[in-house]
């Protein structure tokens, strides 16, 4: 519509030239999208504002608040929040080591080759991986009580609860972590570094008052990231832990097959919810992505 | 920069440790279904049952009826925001990115229940049953596959080899079978690896749809078998292993970050 907004010579032909069929190239992916995409979403979405009869409800939206679903979004959120925290942490140290350490190249070659590969791993073999090393009868578990003396599931630790899913989740969020800050730490240019030290700078300082904040928008959409990817995370989850333990992605896959929460609106709402955080991820994510951009060339 | 990097092996050498454990722990399993000796028995177990042929096959046809609609879809159209239409560019991003806000068990829940009643009731035959699953798989890997398609296209002066292709008679199907797939090779290439990567082991979409894939027969051993899922997952980590090597031959330096897999 632009060219219409245009001051024009000779409007009647000018404006019947202009019209063009272009958008037509774009029918294809617009209809798959609609198919595929809104379609369903929409579903969902008018699904949690209709009750049983198909009338406009909130009730959906507030009955959110029944200690299940409420228990659901807690494990949730804290297993995504710990794990982008954890994966963010550790794997700015391993970043760092990488970035900073003077390793040889080829291992530094061989730590962003396998870092490409475990971002990559997850689902049902990772689960797997995971048990055969600290499920009960894992070699890592064997090895601590046998060599250590160190019981691990008599002193507590259970692989099919929060902490289990903690050390799989961190298998997936590390590498991601250090994907995407070994090219931002080595985008810092040195001279940088060398004109705080040149005004008398410590280490400390430089960090503190140059490489960091350069570095901000990066760690955050990046523990954003991370965050996302934990609270999207099913397949892991229910390979490892056989559907026992509460997420929000496990009770709605338990509401897929059968309506467990007694009201399929509920599980309607519990979508709609869980789209809006990650809509919010993904919102400020973009934000940062930009702004990191701008800075980071 | 003169400090010691002592810490930074040590840091290293603790990364190696919790990366390369499960790994070895898997392997380790693996080949231990023979009581005191190593032995490749659980591999031979897998390879014979039959079950894991028929599940492997159904997911490859799956995997490369995906990539074929896959680029059939995102090619041309992506193609044609570049030549005609960048305005439309945003859009069309912004729904490329949709599938990171709905998680993969979201959109088969909606997908379920938008086409199991009439008048779009797909879910009643396996035949309308995998146009869902090959549909839902499209999205969930149309991130990587737009963004592989859009960097490759940057990489070319489409206008130009457009014109040079209309200027000597081409039609658009030919400028685009034999001038944009053919100059695209590379990302076509990885963003078609990297969609089967994915789908080959995916769990959501084919359990919900109740599809007998890969994925599902692989979490379904799980449950009453030790030592063949171990085999399977180390034959799964090769497959992924060698998708992502080949991508690394054949597109090189196309790779990021952004293409971890969306298969948890």
């Amino acid at each position: 519509m632009a060219s219409l907004a245009e001051p024009l010579p000779a409007p009647a032909v000018r404006v019947r030239l202009q019209f063009s069929w272009d958008w037509l190239g774009l029918v294809p992916f617009g209809l798959f999208a609609v198919a595929f995409i809104l379609l369903p979403s929409l579903t969902l979405f008018s699904g949690s504002l209709l009750d049983a009869r198909g009338r406009f409800t909130l009730d959906n939206l507030a009955g959110l608040n029944t200690p299940v679903i409420v228990n659901a979004y807690r494990n949730s959120l804290s297993l995504s929040l710990l794990t982008a925290s954890g994966g963010a942490l550790l794997g700015f140290g391993l970043a760092y080591a990488v970035a900073f350490g003077r390793l040889p190249r080829a291992l530094r070659t061989a730590i962003l080759t396998f870092s490409g590969l475990a971002a990559n791993f997850g689902g049902v073999p990772l689960a797997f991986s995971i048990i055969a090393t600290i499920g009960r009868t894992g070699f890592v578990t064997a090895f601590l009580k046998n060599e250590a003396g160190l019981d691990l599931y008599g002193l507590g630790f259970n692989l099919y609860t929060l902490p289990g899913l903690f050390l799989a989740y961190m298998y997936f969020q590390l590498p991601l972590m250090i994907l995407i800050m070994v090219p931002a730490l080595e985008s810092l240019r040195r001279e940088w570094r060398e004109a705080a030290e040149g005004l008398g700078a410590t280490p400390w300082q430089y960090w503190r008052h140059v490489a960091l904040p350069i570095l901000t928008p990066t760690l955050l959409g990046t523990v954003i990231l991370l965050f996302g990817n934990a609270f999207g995370a099913y397949a892991t989850a229910q390979a490892l832990t056989g559907g026992t333990i509460t997420l929000v992605t496990i009770l709605i896959g338990a509401q897929i097959r059968g309506d467990v929460l007694g009201n399929p609106g509920l599980g309607y709402a519990m979508v709609l919810g869980m789209i809006a955080i990650m809509a919010v991820c993904l919102a400020a994510y973009s934000a940062l992505q930009r702004q990191s951009e701008k800075w980071l060339k | 920069m003169k400090r010691a990097n002592w810490a930074a092996w040590l840091i290293v050498l603790l990364g190696a440790l919790f990366f390369l454990l499960p790994i070895y722990g898997t392997l380790d399993f693996s080949l231990r279904a023979q009581k005191g000796v190593l032995s490749l028995k659980a591999y031979e177990l897998v390879f014979a049952d039959a079950k894991f042929l028929e599940t492997f096959t159904f997911s490859v046809q799956r995997a490369t009826l995906t990539i074929v609609f896959s680029l059939l879809l995102i090619v041309p159209t992506a193609y044609w925001v570049h030549l005609k239409l960048p305005q439309w560019r945003p859009v069309i991003e912004f729904i490329t990115l949709l599938p990171f806000v709905i998680p993969a068990v979201v959109l088969v829940f909606g997908l379920i229940r938008t086409y199991s009643r009439p008048p779009l009731a797909l879910t009643g035959s396996p035949a309308t049953t995998d146009l869902l699953l090959v549909g839902g798989y499209i999205v969930i890997t149309l991130p990587y596959m737009y963004r592989a398609v859009d960097a490759g296209l940057r990489a070319l002066d489409v206008r130009a080899l457009t014109e040079a292709a209309q200027s000597l008679g081409a039609g658009w199907p030919a400028i685009l079978l034999r001038v944009v797939f053919p100059n695209l090779r590379g990302a076509v290439i990885s963003g078609a690896l990297i969609t089967f990567a994915t789908v080959i082991g995916e769990l959501i979409l084919a359990v919900f749809l109740a599809r007998p894939a890969f994925g599902p027969y692989m979490a379904q051993l799980g449950n009453f078998r030790a030592y063949e899922p171990a085999a399977l997952a180390i034959i799964s980590y090769a497959l992924t292993w060698a998708s992502l090597a080949l991508i690394d031959v054949f597109a090189r330096g196309s790779r990021d970050a952004s293409q971890a897999a969306a298969v948890r």
